[in-house]
């Protein structure tokens, strides 16, 4: 442990470190804990309550944050859903078909939209939507969150399938395994942890989302984000940070799954 | 199917494998017995793995029948053919326990549960890991996965077992102790075995036949002491054991031999039909063939170098004419060589010792 050139041992290791924490987790613990502020000042605090959580549940607003709240959930779900679908025929195709030509390139495509700047997948998603002459609404979200989830999907997915032997597939068709069978019954099961891993991170991803749905989402219809940052808009209430709290505490929760979930299936092989 | 009975195990017939413009098994016919083990013996690269890989149906061949029995399978995906593999992982699958691997096959083929119950009990019987039914492959050994994958091969009955080099994952003493128990398995299971391998050792504990390949191609198919002792070609001598390939010349031939000349002195050959005299070809001589005596005329030369190998000496001969060709002499009695390392010595070969081999 204790070793010469532990970056531990370097000097301001802790200082730095601490700084790092700071910026990144402060104001999340700060809206966390104002969240359960009893006075209606973001800045003052007056002792400790569950009044801001109250009003997000049963105050004035609370039919158009349960409204979004339906809406980003439906939406993450299946966008999450078939977005797992896809990305686990990617990656079978990928990793299963051995070399083919362009199998660089279609890693590329499929990873680009974690790369690219996500207004311009945003604009870009508007722009084509208009062209093909679709009516913006919930469905043209739902589109737009199956296509950006897919390499989210895709990676837990193709790193688990990586892991897998071939010859198992071999071996199922050897002891009389129809090629679904093989799929049923082998490859599937083991690839059970990257499969639930890939959804959950897709379901986070759209629950999350932001920038493409405000373009996406045409008028009337909400998510959880947007209507947020709707209500925002008008002055920062407390019942705002109430309820950024609950989603953070649900990414929380799900990220921390999908991380035991593809863990275990892999320590236990 | 069924009529069968007298057909052999398997059947090859102008059997090819090309990838591309590469030829993996130049055009191959041979049968293997039914209730045989019989091994495909050569080095990495030279199509055994490719040829059991076909009858097992995951390589398709570019030409020829693959008979099983009389039935042409060549057309059959793997999963239709009565045939099991052992593969060389083993690739167990490994969120199922002991039992469920076993019963896997017979799962597949829809087997009543109760038989599989029994059948599942009596292959772990066989490779007795009989308490070992509910444990994950992971929990156990080498020796113990490579017991499971042949109890899950044997146990929906296959008409032959395929093993892809089952023996190469285990260290030494378990290897050992293996091949004795696989020969006992196949014996005891009446089907035949074709076993994978370029551990000429193991082939030649185990096989009843053995074909020996090189290069894509099937260079001799005999019992173990045919192919030691009677080699075809030489890339079998000189692959099965260790041996001496000197070029001669055929002084004479006779029924009873043929006599060469090697640097001047004359030696009897084992018969050989097709030399003739005066004809200038390659012998193969096993080192234990050759004995060293103090230097008495005949073939002489300068022993160069002596090693101790516990059982025998290896010693390293410089013959007058520059070859150097090497002896084995048996470390039995305590007795020593007549002769020391840089001393001369006379080289004696056993009558019908050398092989004469088709240049």
């Amino acid at each position: 442990m204790a070793r010469r050139n532990d970056v531990r041992r370097y000097p301001g290791f802790l200082g730095i470190t601490l700084f790092c924490l700071v910026v990144l987790y402060a104001p999340l613990v700060v809206v966390a804990v104002y969240s359960f502020n009893a006075s209606p000042s973001i800045t003052l605090w007056g002792g400790f309550s569950f009044r801001w959580y109250e009003e997000v549940f049963f105050g004035l607003e609370a039919e158009k944050f349960k409204r979004a709240a339906w809406n980003s959930v439906t939406i993450a779900l299946m966008a999450g859903g078939a977005a797992t679908v896809i990305a686990t025929a990617a990656a079978l195709g990928m990793v299963r078909a051995g070399r083919f030509r362009g199998k660089g390139a279609s890693f590329a495509l499929l990873s680009l939209p974690i790369m690219a700047p996500e207004i311009v997948t945003a604009v870009a998603t508007l722009i084509f939507f208009s062209l093909i002459g679709l009516t913006l609404g919930y469905g043209s979200i739902l589109l737009a969150h199956i296509v950006f989830c897919i390499p989210f999907a895709y990676l837990p997915i193709a790193a688990r399938l990586e892991g897998i032997e071939g010859a198992f597939d071999e071996a199922a068709q050897d002891l009389y395994a129809t090629r679904w069978e093989a799929f049923r019954f082998i490859l599937l099961p083991l690839l059970a942890p990257g499969i639930v891993s890939g959804f959950l991170l897709a379901f986070i991803i759209s629950l999350d989302d932001f920038i493409i749905t405000n373009f996406v989402k045409g008028a009337g219809v909400e998510t959880l984000p947007t209507a947020i940052f709707g209500a925002v808009k008008q002055g920062i209430k407390p019942d705002i940070m109430a309820l950024s709290t609950l989603m953070l505490g649900i990414s929380i929760v799900l990220v921390t799954i999908s991380y035991f979930v593809g863990k275990a299936g892999s320590t236990r092989r | 199917m069924k009529d069968g009975g007298q057909a052999d195990a398997v059947e090859l017939r102008g059997v090819v494998k090309r990838y591309g413009a590469v030829t993996a098994l130049k055009e191959t016919s041979f049968a293997i017995r039914d209730n045989e083990f019989f091994t495909l013996l050569g080095p990495s690269g030279c199509g055994k793995t490719t040829l059991l890989r076909m009858i097992a149906g995951f390589e398709e061949a570019s030409a020829g029948e693959i008979r099983l029995y009389g039935e042409d399978i060549a057309a059959l995906p793997p999963n239709l053919r009565p045939v099991n593999t052992v593969f060389q992982q083993y690739a167990l699958f490994p969120h199922m326990n002991v039992a469920e691997n076993v019963a896997f096959g017979m799962r597949m083929k829809k087997v009543p549960k109760p038989e599989i119950e029994r059948r599942v009990a009596e292959a772990l019987a066989l490779v007795k890991l009989e308490d070992f039914a509910a444990r994950r492959p992971s929990q156990l050994s080498g020796g113990q996965q490579q017991r499971v994958a042949l109890a899950r091969a044997l146990a929906p009955g296959p008409k032959v077992l395929l093993l892809d080099e089952p023996l190469s994952a285990l260290d030494l003493k378990l290897r050992q102790a293996m091949r004795v128990e696989l020969k006992e398995m196949q014996r005891k299971s009446g089907i035949a075995f074709v076993f994978v391998t370029h551990d000429q050792e193991e082939a030649l504990t185990m096989s009843d036949r053995i074909a020996v390949m090189s290069a894509g191609e099937v260079r001799q198919i005999g019992d173990a002491q045919k192919i030691y002792e009677e080699p075809a070609d030489r890339f079998v001598a000189d692959f099965i054991g260790e041996t001496n390939l000197l070029e001669v010349e055929v002084a004479r031939t006779g029924p009873e031999g043929a006599a060469i000349r090697l640097a001047g002195a004359e030696f009897i050959a084992a018969p050989r039909a097709d030399v003739k005299a005066g004809e200038k070809t390659v012998a193969s001589i096993r080192p234990e063939r050759i004995t060293l005596v103090a230097p008495a005329g005949g073939l002489t030369g300068v022993l160069e170098r002596l090693v101790y190998l516990g059982t025998d000496w290896a010693a390293t001969i410089r013959l007058d004419d520059g070859r150097q060709i090497t002896a084995r002499a048996q470390n039995a009695h305590g007795q020593k060589l007549p002769v020391g390392p840089g001393e001369r010595a006379t080289i004696l070969i056993d009558e019908g010792a050398p092989r004469l081999l088709p240049r």
